[in-house]
């Protein structure tokens, strides 16, 4: 008999799960300070909810929320979406080896549930299980996890939002930093790497204020760019 | 904002997230990149994850702040420490969270 141990696929999916929980603990805070200011700033709770269920971005949410505060007009505010969201095309891109050769619907709902969190640490496993055969099991664990927890602390800032004022202050959200640092540093050993993320970590810094994110993505371009150029100089030298 | 119109605006953000998340995906193994952009792409990780971390360690408050007195930036040197010399994601992530909530709670208090 089988046994659910015995799946290596549901052993995937608990693992890009138990991988995200650091994650998950980082955007809990902004799950709830969202659900909070959307319990104000729109009309019904049906539709904070709605935004949580089938955006599912947090940058862009907090973003949509300001504008729709401000009255802009929804042309404005889908384009604003789409250009906050353009780095995920940059994930997209980087992760499809993984996911090209899946049937449709799988590449559908892996694409829905991509994250800064579950691009994070799809690379780690990448990078210490190179071809694992069950990453999309791992991908989609990493995915749900993250989906079900942040609808659920949405809906638990929209109930109880006035009750965690003090959750922001609290620093929950560093676990994101700790974990990208963890993912982060065991690929800087080779000099290009290391080039292209000073580069990129310098220049975000001083692109921090661009709108829309847009510093991000030209900061991780800009240092892209230095990666590439070291490698070639080294190739050549 | 009418409610009919807020959940046009809802689906539209749906969507637009949607095609940045999901195009690549969606057309699959018909997307064949140049050598130069799959070279790009080894480079996406490492400069994006610092991107995202680096405004948010040296200027939390928004303002740089390069001294002792910064939780994440004392947490974070020591993380990269731990990193660079243990190669164990979770010590790297527990000793980070660590750090940062004695610094924040202990030594600043």
């Amino acid at each position: 008999m089988t046994t659910g141990n015995d799946s290596p696929g549901l052993n995937a999916f608990l693992l890009g799960a138990r991988d995200t929980i650091p994650m998950i603990v980082g955007a809990m805070p902004f799950g709830l300070i969202y659900g909070t200011l959307a319990a104000q700033a729109l009309p019904s709770f049906a539709h904070s909810q709605l935004m949580s269920a089938t955006v599912f971005a947090g940058s862009a949410q907090f973003i949509a929320l300001g504008l729709i505060a401000g009255h802009a007009g929804l042309v404005v505010i889908w384009l604003t979406t789409f250009v906050v969201n353009l780095r995920h095309m940059l994930y997209a891109a980087t992760l499809l080896p993984s996911v090209a050769a899946l049937p449709l619907r799988w590449r559908t709902v892996l694409g829905f549930l991509l994250t800064d969190e579950t691009f994070a640490v799809m690379v780690a496993r990448r990078q210490s299980v190179p071809d694992d055969p069950e990453i999309r099991w791992y991908f989609l664990g990493s995915g749900v996890a993250l989906y079900v927890t942040w609808n659920m602390v949405t809906l638990l800032g929209l109930v109880f939002g006035s009750a965690f004022p003090q959750l922001q202050s609290l620093g929950l959200d560093y676990a994101i930093v700790a974990t990208f640092v963890a993912i982060v540093v065991p690929q800087l050993g080779r000099m290009p790497h290391l080039a292209a993320a000073i580069a990129a970590g310098l220049l975000a810094y001083l692109w921090q204020d661009l709108p829309y994110k847009l510093g991000l993505l030209a900061a991780t371009m800009a240092g892209v760019a230095v990666g590439l150029a070291c490698a070639r100089w080294r190739a050549h030298a | 904002m009418s409610y009919t119109t807020m959940s046009i605006l809802i689906i539209g953000m749906a969507v637009a997230t949607f095609v940045c998340k999901a195009s690549f995906f969606l057309l699959g193994s018909r997307v064949v990149f140049p050598s130069l952009l799959k070279d790009a792409l080894e480079f996406v990780p490492v400069t994006v994850l610092t991107a995202i971390i680096v405004p948010l360690v040296v200027a939390p408050e928004g303002t740089l702040d390069l001294s002792w007195r910064n939780p994440q930036l004392i947490a974070t040197l020591a993380a990269i420490g731990i990193a660079a010399t243990a190669r164990n994601p979770l010590l790297t992530i527990v000793a980070a969270l660590a750090t940062f909530f004695a610094w924040r709670f202990v030594v600043l208090a």
